[in-house]
């Protein structure tokens, strides 16, 4: 048995969602080996390297890889991957819009999502936005799966010795080509790895007041985060959803602002360790998970908030 | 062009879905069925493109039991042209799913498919990338705008941190993401119109495709309860507890 981690990264550095599927690898157990495939991605495989409990890291540095387009990697992953037992991926949007296509060549099943490892091929999953854990197995002889990184905590950045070994092969499939990004340029830390995250829901309005949350943001360190409503309204960009077709975080703190709490939503959040609602609807079902709710008028609260802290 | 949309049906997403009793799946008895919502927003712009010109004909296909008919005619009174269902009593899981869908798609000659990104039952998020993969196909998934250019397919994607886009080779397959656009209703005369139009119902068998199901599942269980805390006086109160009681400031 052995397993193939396929990093996250950015060519430049590796991204904090490799640790926690690294975790999972562990619980797993077995011989784990991380792919990095990207274009000048040698510091991100160096990082690799240092990772706890990597055995080996695999490099691929060509420019087919440079935007992680997935018609190529998928080639790449599908060639690399039957040796191994296991095939995992963070369920980033990277990580979904790869993995599946790895399963397909291997001609496999994948597992979406998984949040805790029972045995080697049995897994836990949430379906139906998080109202069932199910608790699933693979009859494949490859096991390909996805991990919410919520649902292991990420082994240590440093202390690994691994071998980076280059790979050579270039699969290009030739169908598909990058043509542009717009990247969100935030100062504040990531939605999906903050400690602490404050989203706004429909009871913010418009996307202006989300400033009022962006003060209070900035005292705590905190990621900013939407509910469905509020992306569906306009005020904010789709990246900064939280919920069950959004982003799943699980912070230290999570504080709900002017958000009535529909399933969808706290399937993205419920497993926050304290969570804060904020809403001047006291019948609001955000009140039903939060251990302290504030019924008030957001306009008012907010500030407020920011100057107390 | 033919441009094929994929729709499924799911419980309605305003049912909160529970285990059933003995824990061996999701109780779906007397539960409101649906068109899975990121079906529509396909189905939507899958009419559009007809309504654009750009596409020339647009077919619905679904793959389920019997019932799944009433989630095609919706898609039909919706502007698609006309349906095809994949029956079948077994359970299709993802994979399967792609490789009849990959079938339709070469009988139909199709240049586009576009397919939800996920299904709010199994959340697997898997069928648009597995049936790119079996057709040897680009993906844009999680798409927020679609444009068909030069023969080419301009994807403008949701990815992590912003926007990305791509361009695909014809034929190809787009998964929609929720802002890709805002679903019709559907009108009464068109709901009447959809019953006189064609519908086809074929067999995996029919299509060469052998289902088999790589994933079981063993069984199923709420997911841990939260319960609920306390109500709070005062942003002052909420700040003492989050620092003294919490601790997590």
């Amino acid at each position: 048995m052995s397993i193939l981690v396929i990093a996250e990264h950015d060519n430049t550095s590796l991204k904090d969602a490799t640790l926690n599927v690294v975790a999972a690898a562990k619980e797993i157990g077995a011989d784990i080996d991380v792919l990095v495939a990207g274009s000048g991605c040698s510091a991100a495989a160096e990082q690799a390297a240092k990772v706890e409990g990597v055995s080996k890291v695999l490099h691929a540095d060509n420019a087919a890889y440079e935007h992680q387009l997935a018609e190529n990697l998928g080639l790449l992953v599908a060639d690399l991957g039957k040796d191994y037992s296991h095939i995992l991926a963070p369920a980033t949007t990277n990580g979904k819009n790869l993995l599946p296509r790895v399963a397909a060549l291997l001609d496999v099943a994948q597992l979406s999502d998984v949040t805790a490892v029972v045995s080697e091929d049995t897994f836990e999953r949430p379906i139906y936005a998080g109202n069932i854990i199910a608790t699933v197995q693979s009859e494949d002889p490859i096991k390909v799966i996805s991990i919410r990184t919520t649902g292991f905590d990420a082994v240590a950045a440093e202390g690994g010795s691994a071998s980076v070994d280059a790979v050579d092969a270039v699969h290009d499939a030739g169908v598909s080509s990058f043509v542009g990004e717009d990247v969100a340029s935030s100062e504040g830390p990531e939605l999906t790895s903050a400690d602490v995250v404050i989203s706004g829901g429909r009871g913010m309005q418009n996307g202006d007041n989300f400033k009022l949350l962006e003060a209070v943001a900035e005292k705590l360190g905190a990621a900013i985060g939407a509910s469905r409503a509020a992306v569906d309204a306009g005020f904010v960009p789709n990246d900064m959803q939280v919920g069950q077709t959004g982003k799943i975080v699980a912070p230290n703190l999570y504080i709900a602002v002017g958000i009535s709490g529909a399933i969808q939503h706290l399937a993205g959040m419920k497993d926050s360790k304290v969570i804060v609602a904020i809403n001047k609807d006291e019948d609001a079902p955000i009140f039903q998970v939060a251990d302290y709710g504030l019924v008030a008028d957001l306009f008012e609260a907010m500030p407020e908030l920011a100057e107390a802290l | 062009m033919k441009v094929l949309v994929a729709v499924k049906r799911v419980a309605d997403y305003n049912v909160k879905v529970r285990p059933k009793g003995d824990g061996s799946g999701p109780d779906l008895n007397n539960v409101k069925m649906s068109i899975n919502p990121f079906c529509e927003i396909a189905v939507e712009e899958a009419v559009r493109m007809k309504e654009a010109g750009v596409a020339s004909e647009v077919v619905a296909v679904s793959i389920g039991d019997k019932s799944s008919q009433e989630q095609i005619r919706t898609a039909l009174a919706l502007g698609v042209d006309r349906g095809i269902l994949v029956e079948t009593d077994e359970e299709a899981q993802p994979l399967g799913v792609a490789k009849l869908l990959n079938e339709v798609m070469k009988q139909e000659e199709a240049q586009l498919i576009i397919l939800g990104k996920q299904s709010i039952d199994g959340d697997n998020n898997q069928t648009g990338q597995m049936l790119a993969a079996l057709g040897g196909m680009g993906q844009g998934t999680f798409a927020s705008e679609l444009k068909i250019e030069d023969g080419k397919a301009l994807v403008t994607r949701e990815v992590d941190g912003g926007l990305q886009t791509v361009s695909l080779k014809l034929p190809a397959v787009v998964t929609t993401d929720l802002r890709l656009n805002e679903p019709r209703y559907a009108s009464l005369p068109n709901i009447m119109k959809a019953k006189k139009k064609p519908l086809d119902v074929k067999t995996p068998a029919d299509l060469g495709v052998e289902l088999k199901a790589g994933v079981k599942i063993v069984k199923v269980a709420p997911p841990p309860e939260r319960e609920a805390g306390i109500k709070v006086e005062s942003v002052a109160e909420l700040v003492d507890k989050l620092k003294n009681e919490a601790k997590v400031i």
